[in-house]
């Protein structure tokens, strides 16, 4: 891998990172006021896959899309303006923090309803095929998701109609508190799902490198030969379901299980890996010092921006 | 003028629209095959292909959300169900996604959806198979339900829901495919929004909804042959948006009103025009509004439980003479509408 490489997935870490722990600093002002879903351990997940997209490949994602919304379109203006309720975030202040979407940066939202997203992702993608053209599909969901009817309905579409996919399941184990063992009569879905036509994809790991390079293949698979695609990510939620802080205390997990994910966190493995192929790490530090930037005058701007008036109420209800 | 059944004027319109553009696709279960829906999509496969008509698995949650995401990239879906009752299934995505998509994420997309849903009645189709549901839909913010009882409708309102830029809901009443009429064969669109009077009266309007219209026709038949009273039948065609103008200005002009759904009354379509009417006519009202619609049942299959649960021209007739103050009619010698005698229409 070159080096541009590896950088710009770090890039795409720090600032998912950083824009996290700016949120964390900031929500007990009490002005972001949308339930927060943090991405927060699972960054790689998104950094890794969507840096293996083309920008105009269509995502769609669940309510935890912090990171693969920043990840996706690299920019955090119009997302703290949306967390922040104004008129200049991605839906005017009407999404919060549930509901991202910029399809113009190939965002093309989030769902609060566990595996909703799934159908229009193969719906894009069947138009995708339907007109020729040489994108792909994508679709990040978390474990909770298999449960629903609608990942079995959605899975069985796309490889009945042999459509551009790419299905990232984001497996952090819990379904809220409820781990997959309390919720599903198998062990893997990757040995469940064998019988589809979809290539199946598995990885346990925070190193966003190896995220990347099976991203890579499989995508470039499910490009050239316009099927789908199954990458299973096995990740660490670092943080509560919702909200900025740690549960350990809650005892519905084992915090020795979080402390070797933290052990790997991607973060450190990557800023690690930079320096020993040769970056000086003041260039690393320049790059993190920008990076801030953008989201010190993200932030300030959103602060300083206007909320919509009353009469946006009934606006874009129907167009 | 020449004229089509209301099952032809449908089909018609879907050719017509998949012809103009590329971007309208079909699917649905049963779309394709040799039944047709009631032979409502013929030759649209054989004419656009099988990537643009569709049969599909039996998933109409996830086709209903695949609709969303085939308009976001741009495609123009027809989804259809031949019964309204399917539709159940499909709630999460039609009322947490479809119909709130946009406004919760910013208001990027055009969402040409339509989704075509037919009414069951009568034969023992029961409480599965005979829904309308028209209310449910038309309670949430964000889609647009429209139920055309004439051939003219049935094309012109549908072309208009294909080149709608937002989800819209068509429920067609299975009766009403055999219902004939004159309409153009040029290509046209009917405003959806836009209620229509069927025949002009002076002394009671009767609002209907899908088939009550027929029911409602034949009511004011009767009326006016036995007791010389002229109804104002109106079609409300769209129940989202309602055309609560034309509604309240009939009743401002007759002063009595019976709103005809084919539905349950409770919490029905029925009482949401009614509210209407209150509102801009409280004091033009000589009566109260009657609320006619289903029994508060689910629907038999036993026929002469069948015949008590669903209301008709007789019923109509009935609560005229009550609210006009009329001596009651014998009905004796007039034929009413069932599906033994299959309904060919007035159209």
């Amino acid at each position: 891998m070159d080096n541009e490489t590896r950088v710009q997935l770090y890039n795409k870490l720090y600032l998912a990172r950083r824009c996290e722990d700016a949120i964390v600093q900031f929500y007990p002002d009490d002005e972001m006021r949308s339930p927060m879903h943090m991405s927060y351990g699972q960054e790689a997940t998104a950094a890794g896959v969507c840096h293996a997209l083309k920008q105009m490949d269509p995502i769609f994602t669940s309510y935890r899309t912090h990171a693969t919304y920043l990840c996706k379109t690299m920019e955090c203006e119009k997302f703290f303006a949306e967390l922040y309720g104004k008129t200049s975030g991605t839906a005017r202040g009407k999404s919060g923090s549930m509901h991202l979407a910029n399809p113009a940066l190939g965002h093309y939202g989030a769902s609060a309803i566990v595996g909703s997203q799934l159908a229009p992702a193969v719906g894009t993608a069947y138009a995708i095929k339907y007109k020729k053209e040489k994108l792909v599909s994508c679709v990040f969901f978390g474990d909770g998701a298999i449960d629903e009817g609608t990942f079995w309905e959605s899975i069985n579409l796309a490889a009945l109609k042999e459509v551009p996919i790419v299905f990232v399941c984001e497996d952090n184990g819990f379904a809220v508190h409820t781990p997959s063992t309390q919720r599903q009569g198998f062990s893997n879905i990757i040995n469940v799902l064998k019988e589809f036509r979809i290539r199946l994809f598995e990885e346990t790991t925070g190193d966003v490198e190896s995220i990347y390079e099976t991203a890579v293949e499989a995508i470039g698979y499910c490009r050239s030969f316009q099927k789908p695609v199954f990458i299973k990510l096995n990740c660490y939620r670092y943080l509560e379901h919702v909200g900025i802080n740690e549960d350990f205390h809650d005892d519905y997990r084992d915090k020795e299980e979080f402390k070797k994910w933290k052990e790997r966190d991607s973060l450190k493995i990557q800023r690690t890996r930079l320096i020993d192929e040769g970056i000086d790490e003041e260039n690393i530090i320049k790059i993190e010092r920008q990076i801030d930037l953008q989201i010190e005058n993200a932030i300030k701007k959103a602060k300083l921006g206007i909320g919509p008036k009353p009469e946006e109420l009934l606006q874009g209800v129907l167009i | 003028m020449r004229e089509l059944t209301y099952c032809e004027a449908i089909n018609e319109a879907m050719d017509q629209e998949m012809k103009r553009d590329n971007n309208v696709i079909t699917y649905g279960i049963g779309v394709p095959d040799h039944k047709k829906i009631f032979g409502s999509t013929v030759n649209l496969l054989e004419k656009y292909g099988a990537s643009r008509c569709f049969d599909t698995p039996l998933a109409e949650d996830t086709m209903t959300g695949f609709a969303l995401g085939a308009a976001m990239h741009g495609l123009k879906p027809i989804h259809i169900h031949i019964r309204v009752d399917f539709l159940l299934l499909a709630m999460n995505q039609l009322i947490n996604m479809l119909s709130s998509y946009n406004y919760a994420t910013g208001s990027h997309f055009e969402l040409p959806i339509v989704i075509r849903a037919i009414v069951g009645r009568g034969w023992g189709q029961g409480c599965q198979h005979s829904k309308s549901l028209h209310s449910y839909f038309s309670h949430i913010p964000g889609l647009k339900v429209i139920l055309p009882t004439t051939p003219y409708d049935a094309k012109g309102l549908l072309t208009s829901a294909i080149r709608d830029a937002n989800p819209v809901i068509c429920l067609e009443h299975r009766w009403l495919y055999w219902a004939t009429g004159a309409v153009p064969k040029e290509s046209y669109e009917i405003e959806i929004g836009k209620a229509n009077i069927l025949i002009k009266g002076t002394d009671l309007t009767v609002v209907a909804t899908s088939w009550m219209n027929i029911e409602a026709i034949r009511a004011a038949e009767i009326l006016k042959k036995y007791r010389d009273v002229n109804v104002e039948v109106v079609d409300v065609r769209s129940l989202y948006p309602l055309d609560s103008d034309l509604i309240s200005g009939s009743v401002q002009k007759t002063r009595y009103c019976i709103v005809a759904d084919n539905d349950w009354v409770a919490y029905g379509a029925g009482a949401e025009i009614a509210s209407k009417v209150y509102e801009s006519c409280f004091t033009d009202l000589k009566k109260p509004i009657t609320r006619i619609g289903f029994a508060h049942a689910p629907c038999p299959t036993v026929r002469c439980l069948e015949n008590e649960f669903y209301p008709n021209a007789e019923t109509i007739v009935k609560e005229a003479e009550k609210l006009l103050d009329i001596e009651p009619i014998n009905m004796i010698d007039e034929n009413f509408y069932s599906h033994e005698n299959r309904f060919k229409g007035p159209f």
